[in-house]
């Protein structure tokens, strides 16, 4: 009788603090910029979040914002995550920056982490992407496939990360292609498909078969597919908005930053730092490669990707010359992160200004 | 049969039952909505209409973003009255916001006690400006006002985003379009321990009194309200019509570049290329939920206020999605409209008035 209260009294207490482990777990808080539904960059880092979720199950609880203006609500969208009990917290666009060192220093016992910015605290670091790989396997795909040697390329920012992109692109491109000239249009936008069907028609209007672009929505991939000519999908998998058209989709997958960031923190190891994943972290990949590709195109876009994953080949590798006539990186030196971070100049043969 | 029938005069009842009844409906189509989507309606009601004003910190934050669209909505409200269909409180608030940001921005690195003068003026001059130009327009070449402002609108953002990416850039931030953060000399003081809530809602509030004063007390308020209301009237009264025209929308444009101004200079404390979500047309909704009176403009503005961050905090808490937080919202501002028809008509059966 006793023998047997006292088991039941054992069990609830293990179940007990069972139930408190399970009401207790690693809060993850998620700041996007866009809507989830953009299938492009706050898609995929949902698509991370829930990813990190799945892998720690019961551990690890995540909460997001979408949709949050880069103004003065991200301050507050930031502070009332924080607020409300999550120990790391997510920001993942560039114009958060300022927003999430000042709740940073607010919380000195939560961690930060923001996307694509600059500025790092005790608690606060900082994460990107290579993009400039996926980027430069889509200039050589679009090198090889265009006929009119016009492709164009839909910038949203005249920010580095962008500029050095369009640069990548274009070296890969001249590298199969030497006859290919570059048409840019800036849209001042991340995600605005309206604006970015108008700039695809524009490019398309002026010769260019082959679209790049630098903004998140599958609008230049259904104008590209409506016309006929070939595109390259940002950010997440836009295989289904053109069959026909689509090259490959250059996807970014944080789920694996996500993961080892989280494990840090919950193991207390965690270190702020610059980090940049690319196709040898698993971060970015090349989706969906159309089947249409002729069998040159083919082979080589995977040689190319083989070439930048093994890290046997940097497209930032000197000597490279801006379209001024400066030598902008030395022979035998290749552009460290913090220089890869400042790229303001483009490459010779880019007949175009940069927007001041 | 059941017809409408117009009233002879408002009724006094509606115009105070009119917004409760008002949210009551909405209390039971969001009870509705959350139960449909497996929320707890009760839970769900509290985190987007209570919980924003539950803590200091939300409070002070609920202030914030009150301040720019009652600042916005006192201008426009006055507007209104005088029967100008001014849209282009946005651009106001860009250039303002701008033209605060440029000044505060040449001051560098000072500590004067002139810098945060000067930047507000600065910034309030430049909206009055950017009022001026449709103003002028419409009263030299009877152009649409709702049309030029629309157009000016877009005109100040792309000229703010040049700003960002060109002359006030940061020299040392990589390129992104943001200029350097302020100077301290710069900021509007702070007003709590726990939040942002700064002088600029202080500013909001007075500017809310003086148009009170001003419309309902002095002479100028009056014939505000009667050029308004019947522009003949006015003008056979010998009313100078281009001087209340002047008045109104650069007084509108004096408060809609102070929200901005305020903006950068305040929370933001540099100016980015996202200054406003969007605040000079909220200040639309605020200013005819506020019956087109400063006063009212306080409540609404609070409201409104109120409305979104509790949609940010219903995402944090409960995990509801942006979207069907737009739709509550949409539906409590759809049922506000709504019910006002019923302060100038009432629904009658046919039996009634026959007999």
């Amino acid at each position: 009788m006793k023998m047997k209260s006292l088991l039941v009294g054992l069990g609830l207490i293990a179940g007990m603090s069972a139930a408190h482990a399970a009401e207790d777990p690693f809060k993850v808080g998620f700041v996007y910029v866009g809507p989830v539904g953009d299938l492009g960059w706050s898609y995929e880092h949902d698509r991370g979040r829930q990813e990190l979720e799945e892998y720690f199950g019961d551990k690890v609880e995540t909460t997001f914002v979408e949709n949050v203006p880069e103004g003065a609500d991200a301050q507050r969208v930031i502070t009332q995550l924080a607020k409300s009990g999550n120990d790391l917290i997510f920001s993942t666009s560039f114009g958060f920056m300022n927003p999430t060192l000042k709740v940073a220093k607010r919380f000195p016992d939560v961690t930060f982490e923001h996307a694509t910015g600059y500025k790092r605290a005790k608690n606060m670091g900082t994460y990107a992407l290579r993009t400039y790989e996926g980027r430069y396997v889509s200039g050589v795909a679009a090198g090889m496939l265009t006929e009119s040697n016009t492709i164009g390329y839909i910038g949203s920012f005249p920010i580095p990360e962008v500029i050095r992109d369009i640069n990548s692109a274009f070296m890969a491109a001249k590298s199969v292609n030497p006859d290919v000239t570059m048409k840019i249009v800036w849209v001042n936008s991340w995600y605005d498909p309206g604006k970015e069907t108008d700039a695809a028609n524009a490019l398309m209007d002026q010769g260019v078969d082959v679209l790049l672009q630098h903004t998140d929505s599958p609008a230049p991939l259904i104008a590209a597919e409506k016309r006929g000519v070939r595109a390259i999908g940002q950010a997440s998998d836009q295989s289904s908005f053109a069959p026909e058209a689509h090259v490959f989709s250059v996807r970014d997958d944080w789920a694996p930053y996500y993961i080892k960031v989280a494990q840090a923190v919950m193991d207390g190891t965690y270190q702020p730092q610059d980090f940049w994943g690319g196709f040898q972290d698993d971060m970015l990949s090349l989706a969906s490669i159309n089947d249409n590709l002729p069998e040159d195109v083919r082979a080589k876009i995977d040689a190319t990707y083989d070439k930048l994953a093994s890290g046997e080949f940097h497209p930032f590798t000197g000597p490279i010359t801006d379209n001024k006539g400066n030598v902008v990186v030395p022979e035998g030196h290749t552009l460290t992160d913090q220089e890869l971070a400042q790229v303001n100049w483009y490459v010779e043969g880019i007949n175009d200004q940069i927007p001041r | 049969m059941i017809r409408v029938q117009a009233r002879t005069e408002q009724s006094r009842l509606m115009t105070f039952a009119s917004p409760l009844l008002a949210i009551v409906l909405t209390l039971i189509f969001g009870s509705i909505l959350f139960t449909a989507l497996g929320k707890d309606p009760l839970q769900a009601l509290h985190v987007l209409l209570i919980m924003p004003l539950s803590d200091a910190y939300n409070v002070s934050e609920m202030l914030v973003k009150m301040g720019p669209l009652l600042l916005c909505a006192v201008g426009l409200s006055l507007c209104y009255r005088a029967n100008l269909w001014n849209i282009g409180a946005e651009g106001q608030l860009l250039a303002g916001a701008l033209g605060g940001s440029a000044v505060a921005l040449a001051f560098g690195d000072s500590e004067s006690m002139w810098v945060l003068p000067v930047t507000l003026l600065g910034g309030i001059a430049s909206g009055m400006a950017w009022s001026a130009i449709p103003t002028y327009l419409k009263l030299k070449f009877n152009s649409n006002l709702i049309l030029t402002t629309i157009m000016l609108n877009y005109i100040a953002l792309y000229l703010l985003i040049w700003a960002v990416h060109g002359p006030l850039r940061d020299p040392m931030g990589f390129g992104f379009p943001e200029s350097a953060l302020f100077s301290d000399a710069a900021l509007l003081p702070v007003l709590s321990d726990s939040g942002r809530v700064h002088l600029g809602v202080v500013f909001a509030v007075l500017a809310a009194l003086v148009a009170w004063f001003i419309l309902s007390k002095s002479h100028l308020g009056f014939k505000i309200r009667v050029y308004g209301a019947d522009e003949p009237a006015a003008t056979y009264a010998g009313f100078n019509a281009n001087g209340i025209s002047w008045f109104v929308m650069l007084f509108a444009g004096a408060l809609a570049g102070l929200a901005g101004v305020a903006e950068v200079a305040g929370p933001i404390g540099q100016l980015t290329p996202n200054v406003s979500p969007g605040y000079g047309y909220s200040a639309i909704i605020v200013a005819y939920l506020g019956r087109l009176h400063p006063a009212g403009a306080i409540v609404s503005a609070v409201f409104l206020a109120i409305l979104y961050m509790g949609g940010d905090l219903a995402q944090i808490e409960m995990g509801i999605p942006i979207a069907v937080v737009g739709m509550f919202q949409g539906v409590l501002l759809f049922f506000l409209l709504a019910c006002d028809f019923f302060i100038r008509y009432r629904l009658v059966s046919s039996r009634e008035t026959v007999a």
